[in-house]
This record gives structure tokens, C-alpha cells and sequence, in this order.
């Protein structure tokens, strides 16, 4: 149902009824960034001097993009491990061997129910001594986010349809090459769209490193320009949170994109799944708005 | 084992204060949610316009962020101050930061249930002569609303999650924050992170059992 149904083509009173409705609505967002302004201003935050070093670029080359290089690298080492545990626990949850299934279906929820910054915090505690923020952050995000993508994975072998493995055993092939020769190709193309969004939902959470103290983007932003600009805490958060959403919106962008591809691609009888999300039970792939919530946590 | 004993009362509170977080939360963000999409669907553009770039931008924020610019940037530069006690200060702006993102996802599982109305619900409410604020209340949120209560479910699960995250919002009297005390004079101890887990565990599982049994009991007949 698209939104517009839901009213009328406005007649003469109904358009100055939107008009109205219009100006008053467009007067309280005015009056909202206009005390946003003023606040900022009243604490001179607007002023040039802490807005000149993000002109300036040494302030990128030292903090901004050592900073982002070290969220992307924490979410690059992340991505890979989380997508081989995912398919080696999302391949196990469909062994024929039941001992097999139950551990690692035990192993993905648990990890799934737990949060992932006591998880952090945890594995962080473990490793007495040193820098281990990078280790602690990335294996955390690992494990999480593995278990999610186990899921999914295990989703989207089960969303080919029966007759494609049936057809691949009438032709004397054997169950692993059932699984890597027909059943796997197809579901990767399926599962495409719903491993992008949880790498934003990764993506993401790198910021938690920020309360380990590991220097990514948001540290750089919120502690260390700060303390070496005049406290320049606005200026930073603006441009740091235009760095986040820029590429999470990238990311989501290119998800969005896969979806509709592999919904019209003919290499694959198995229509795209919804991600999973932090959902412990009672949510199939198919339940409306299971799609709205990726990327929560 | 000895240690969580010990700890036991500490933890405990501080796990309380998540507790009370995501039930402030939970109230908080399902209205604002609610409202942010009727926003999304009304008549007037501005609205529209409003409640998207809203969603867009916190669904794509990480929520630490959210909480760090909340105490950084409300709480400090713009004088937002609840208390003059810093500890309920914080507790209340990490509640905002919390509900504010939530929100964003609340709003986009009601607005997938809007989606599954069939349009001939909408068509006969407006031939009946409701207009689009009465058609919204009286027909459509009450069937969207029961097509996503499972989704909505997940959401408060992960938000119970996200109340570990308030640290970063300057509160730290939450279970996160004295489990991380605990293990400065213990080391990290297993039994202690076991015990956490579960009592989370204890709390989301429940809900997400009541919310699929709910799921099934209010499910539309179609």
C-alpha cells in the first residue's frame, strides 16, 4: 500500500488545511535549529577559530583519516572473520549429524543474545596487559556478528528450493558437492543483500571500540581533536557524524541495489531472505518488518 | 564462583539501572516512533521530509555516537540538564539517546505493517468520509500494529542489548560499567560475564517468547 492512498487529493479546504499544517510544522523546525544554533553559539561553537582546523589539512592526514583508516581497518579484519565463522556455523547448523547442529546452534544464539560491548569488555579483560583494543573490538564483532550471519547463511541454503538439491542427488552427485556445487552458488546470490546490511550493522559497532579507548574515528573526533583544537566538540561531531552516515548510507545503498538485482537474476531459484537482525526467536525470514529493523545494534 | 557471590549485589544494581533504562526506553521510543510514522505518511511534505531525513540519519549512526554527542553536545554545550546531580543527569540523557534512536527503528517497523494494510482498507475508510487522521488511528495503525508486533519485539530486545552501550552517554552506574569495575580488581572472571549474560538472557528471552505468542494470537485474518 503506497502512502498516498491514505488521503484524499486534497480539496480547497483540505489544501489550506496542509498549508496551515505546512507553515506550523515548518516554523517548529525553524524554531528547533534556531536554539540549536543558539546554544551552540552562546557557547561559541560557530566560532572560525575551531572550525579553521578542519580546513586545514594536516588536521585530516593526523586525526581524521588515521582515525577512519583504523575503523575501516577494525571493520575489514571484522567482515572477513564474521563471514567464515558465519559460514562455517551456518553450514554445521545444517550437518546431518545432530550433535553437530546442536553445538553450533547453541554457539550462535548464545552469542547473538549476548551484548556485544559485555562481550567486548570481556575478551578485552582476558588479555591482561598491552594494547589489545584492536584484538578485543575485532573479535568481539567476530563472534556477534558471525552468529548473525549464521543465520543468514542458513537461511539462504534453505531458501533454494527443494527440487534443485533433489535434482543434483537423481544426478548421482554427492552431498558435499550437492552443497558447494548447487546449493551454495545459488544461496550466496540470495543471501547477498542481507550480509551487506549486517556489515553495516558492523560497521557500526566499531564505534563501541571507543569506549575500549581504541583509536578509531569516534576517539578521534570526541577525545583527541577536541583536546588539541579549543575543545572544537561540535565541529568535530558534525564532521565525524557525515563520515558515519556517509558511508553507512553508501553500504545500505549498494544492499538495496543487490536486493534488486537478485530479485530479477535468473542464476538463482532462491528469492533474496530478510536479514535476521538481533531477533532470538518467534520471526521468520518472511515476517513483515523484519527488514525494518537491521542494523539496530 | 566466589567472586560473582561477592559481586553479586553490585552487579545487580547496576543491572537494575539497565532495567529502568529500557523501560523508559521501551515507553518512550514505541510513541515517538509511532509518531515519527505517522509523520512519514501524513499529507503535509515538511513532515514527510522531517521523518525521513530523521530515520535516515539515526539508523545510520552508531548509537555510541548518539549517546556521546547526547551528554557532549545536549547535556554540556546546549544546558540540557535534567538534574543538577550529574549521575541522574546522565541516566536521563542516556534514556533520551536511547529512546531517540530507537525511535528510528520503530518507526520503520510500523511503517513496514502500514505497508501490508491492503489498499482497499485505506479506499473504504476514505469513502466513508474519515479523513487522514482518523483513517490513520481508527483503521490503519490498529491492523499495522498487529502485523509487527513480533518486529517490534526484536527491536526491544536489542534495545534491552543497547542499555549496556550507556557509558558512552557518561552513565556509568549501569551492569556494564561495574561489571568493567569488578574486573579491574578481579581480572576477567567467567563465572561473573556468565552470570551477566544470563540475567540478560532472563529478560529478553521473555519477551521475545510473549511478543511471538502475541504475534500469533493477534495475527490478521486475511
Amino acid at each position: 500500500m503506497s502512502s498516498s492512498v491514505l488521503f484524499d487529493a486534497p480539496g480547497p479546504r483540505a489544501r489550506i488545511r496542509n498549508h496551515l499544517l505546512t507553515a506550523i510544522s515548518l516554523v517548529a523546525v525553524g524554531a528547533v535549529v534556531w536554539f540549536i544554533y543558539r546554544g551552540f553559539d552562546d557557547k561559541g561553537q560557530w566560532d572560525g577559530k575551531i572550525w579553521a582546523p578542519f580546513v586545514d589539512p594536516s588536521t585530516w592526514t593526523d586525526y581524521i583519516i588515521p582515525g577512519l583508516l583504523g575503523t575501516l581497518k577494525a571493520a575489514a579484519a571484522a567482515a572477513v572473520l564474521a563471514l567464515v565463522f558465519g559460514a562455517v556455523f551456518g553450514l554445521a547448523r545444517l550437518s546431518e549429524h545432530r550433535w553437530i547442529r546442536m553445538i553450533a546452534g547453541f554457539v550462535v544464539e548464545v552469542f547473538r543474545s549476548i551484548p556485544l560491548l559485555l562481550l567486548i569488555f570481556f575478551i578485552y579483560f582476558l588479555m591482561q596487559g598491552g594494547d589489545y583494543t584492536f584484538f578485543a573490538l575485532v573479535l568481539g564483532l567476530t563472534l556477534y556478528n558471525g552468529s548473525v550471519l549464521a543465520e543468514v547463511v542458513r537461511a539462504g541454503v534453505l531458501a533454494v528450493p527443494n527440487g534443485q538439491s533433489e535434482a543434483a542427488y537423481a544426478i548421482g552427485l554427492r552431498k558435499s558437492q550437492v552443497m558447494r556445487m548447487i546449493l551454495l552458488p545459488q544461496a550466496v546470490t540470495a543471501m547477498m543483500p542481507a550480509i551487506v546490511s549486517q556489515l553495516v550493522v558492523l560497521l557500526k559497532d566499531t564505534a563501541l571500540g571507543y569506549i575500549i579507548a581504541y583509536v578509531d574515528l569516534l576517539n578521534m573526533g570526541f577525545k583527541l581533536i577536541p583536546a588539541n583544537f579549543f575543545g572544537s566538540l561540535i565541529p568535530a561531531a558534525i564532521v565525524i557524524g557525515i563520515i558515519y552516515i556517509g558511508l553507512n548510507m553508501a553500504l545500505s545503498a549498494l544492499a538495496t541495489w543487490l536486493e534488486k538485482r537478485s530479485r530479477r537474476s535468473r542464476k538463482t531459484a532462491a528469492p533474496p531472505i530478510a536479514p535476521p537482525g538481533p531477533a532470538l526467536i518467534g520471526m521468520g525470514p518472511a515476517t513483515p518488518g523484519a527488514a525494518a529493523i537491521e542494523g539496530m545494534e | 564462583m566466589d567472586e560473582l557471590f561477592e559481586y553479586a549485589g553490585f552487579l545487580a544494581e547496576g543491572f537494575l539501572e539497565n532495567l529502568k533504562l529500557a523501560a523508559i526506553c521501551a515507553v518512550a521510543s514505541l510513541i515517538l516512533g509511532t509518531i515519527l510514522a505517522a509523520m512519514r505518511v501524513s499529507p503535509t511534505p515538511v513532515l514527510r521530509g522531517v521523518g525521513t531525513v530523521y530515520v535516515n540519519v539515526l539508523r545510520n549512526t552508531p548509537l555510541t555516537l548518539v549517546l556521546a554527542f547526547s551528554i557532549l553536545g545536549l547535556s554540556d554545550q546546549l544546558d540540557l540538564v535534567f538534574s543538577e546531580e550529574p549521575r541522574t543527569n546522565a541516566f536521563w540523557i542516556v534514556a533520551l539517546g536511547l529512546s531517540v534512536y530507537t525511535a528510528a527503528f520503530v518507526c520503520e517497523a510500523i511503517r513496514s505493517g502500514i505497508n501490508t494494510v491492503p489498499m482497499g482498507q485505506a479506499e473504504a475508510a476514505r469513502a466513508l468520509g474519515l479523513g487522514f487522521f482518523q483513517s490513520l488511528t481508527l483503521i490503519i495503525l490498529p491492523q499495522a500494529f498487529r502485523v509487527v508486533v513480533a518486529p517490534l519485539g526484536s527491536v526491544m530486545i536489542a534495545m534491552v542489548k543497547n542499555t549496556t552501550v550507556a557509558v558512552a552517554g557518561g552513565f556509568a552506574a549501569d551492569v556494564a560499567a561495574n561489571m568493567r569495575e569488578v574486573f579491574d580488581t578481579t581480572g576477567a572472571s567467567i563465572p561473573i560475564f556468565l552470570g551477566i549474560v544470563v540475567a540478560f538472557m532472563a529478560v529478553t528471552l521473555p519477551i521475545g517468547f510473549f511478543t511471538g505468542w502475541l504475534a500469533r494470537r493477534l495475527a490478521v485474518a486475511r
